[in-house]
């Protein structure tokens, strides 16, 4: 990991959340920052294209814009590759992990509406051979104001 | 006082809204004004349209979407709960309260394959920190009886949604469950 300036750790802590809606948001963040604008965008694209941030723009609440579940698969390690690549080839995974545990796939399904996340369950259930746990968000019990990071 | 809603976005406008800062905003100067002109509307229209977006709760979080991995936050554990139903929101809102805690969940159980009914993500630099914030979490929220278990991830093998078709589910899946 490479060490990041003082400015860049000040973008990527303070600014997860509440970005302006003003016509200029990145001129009111330059100034809370003290810096010239041109500096603050050319810092998010480099951070950007190294691939520590993904992107500044929305996270939404799941459920809220389409429909969408966690899933869970108990796979055979030697399948496993195989296995997740199938999975990871749906145009609705994302979040595709092994995790340490007996269900060891675990990957998030985001379809338009019900009807298709069930029809690409099935799918998924299908080509892949094994049987999926389908978790579903029921409630949720944190108010998401982004992640602190420490800086060492 | 009950303040009127803006007249909302057409349906479909809204939706390419969404979709637009679900990818990400242009690094530009005026970025609301850009995206205005890829939809075809005003810059007055696309801020007024988050502004909804945001007053409905349909918005989680409005900015810089960091990735924990690059940035030395290599450890990842799900951890998750076995708590009495009639227990969670309380356990669900004391475990949610800390700042390391980047996800709280409540999903169904599966019997008998699955037990667990919460799930919290927690994020560290290595496994030992994670660690070390469960056994905080199990004094200071009083889950000595409740049982858990930590999966730490191993191998991504995929990240965010390959496709970027104009649909509304492709391009704003990536922006779930970040």
């Amino acid at each position: 990991m490479r060490q990041y300036s003082k400015l860049e750790q000040r973008l990527l802590n303070e600014f997860q959340h509440g970005l302006p809606l003003s016509p200029e948001p990145f001129a009111d963040i330059a100034r809370q920052l003290g810096v010239y604008q041109n500096t603050v965008l050319e810092t998010l694209e480099r951070l950007q294209t190294e691939g520590v941030i993904s992107r500044v723009g929305a996270v939404f609440q799941p459920n809220r814009v389409g429909a969408s579940t966690l899933v869970a698969m108990a796979v055979p390690e030697a399948e496993l590759q195989r296995v997740a690549e199938i999975v990871s080839n749906f145009a609705e995974v994302n979040h595709n992990y092994e995790r340490e545990h007996r269900y060891n796939l675990w990957f998030v399904v985001v379809a338009g509406n019900d009807a298709r996340l069930r029809e690409v369950l099935a799918q998924i259930e299908e080509r892949c051979g094994y049987a999926l746990l389908d978790l579903p968000l029921q409630d949720e019990f944190f108010i998401d104001l982004g992640f602190d990071l420490k800086w060492t | 006082m009950k303040v009127a809603n803006a007249p909302g976005l057409r349906p479909e406008l809204e939706d390419a809204l969404i979709a637009a800062i679900g990818e990400g905003l242009p690094l530009v100067r005026r970025p609301y004004a850009e995206i205005a002109h890829r939809l075809g509307c005003s810059e007055a229209e696309v801020i007024d349209g988050i502004r909804n977006i945001i007053a409905d709760g349909r918005l989680k979080r409005f900015g810089v979407i960091v990735r924990h991995r690059q940035l030395g936050y290599r450890a990842n554990g799900m951890v998750v709960w076995d708590i009495p139903d009639e227990r969670v929101r309380e356990l669900g809102h004391c475990i949610g309260q800390y700042a390391f805690v980047t996800l709280c969940y409540q999903r169904p159980r599966r019997l008998p394959d699955w037990r667990y009914n919460l799930f919290t993500m927690i994020h560290g630099q290595d496994r030992n920190a994670v660690v070390e914030q469960v056994d905080l979490i199990v004094k200071q929220c009083g889950l000595q009886d409740i049982d858990h278990d930590i999966l730490f991830s191993r191998r991504c093998f995929k990240q965010r949604g390959a496709s970027y078709q104009a649909r509304l589910p492709a391009t704003t899946q990536h922006a779930l469950h970040e």
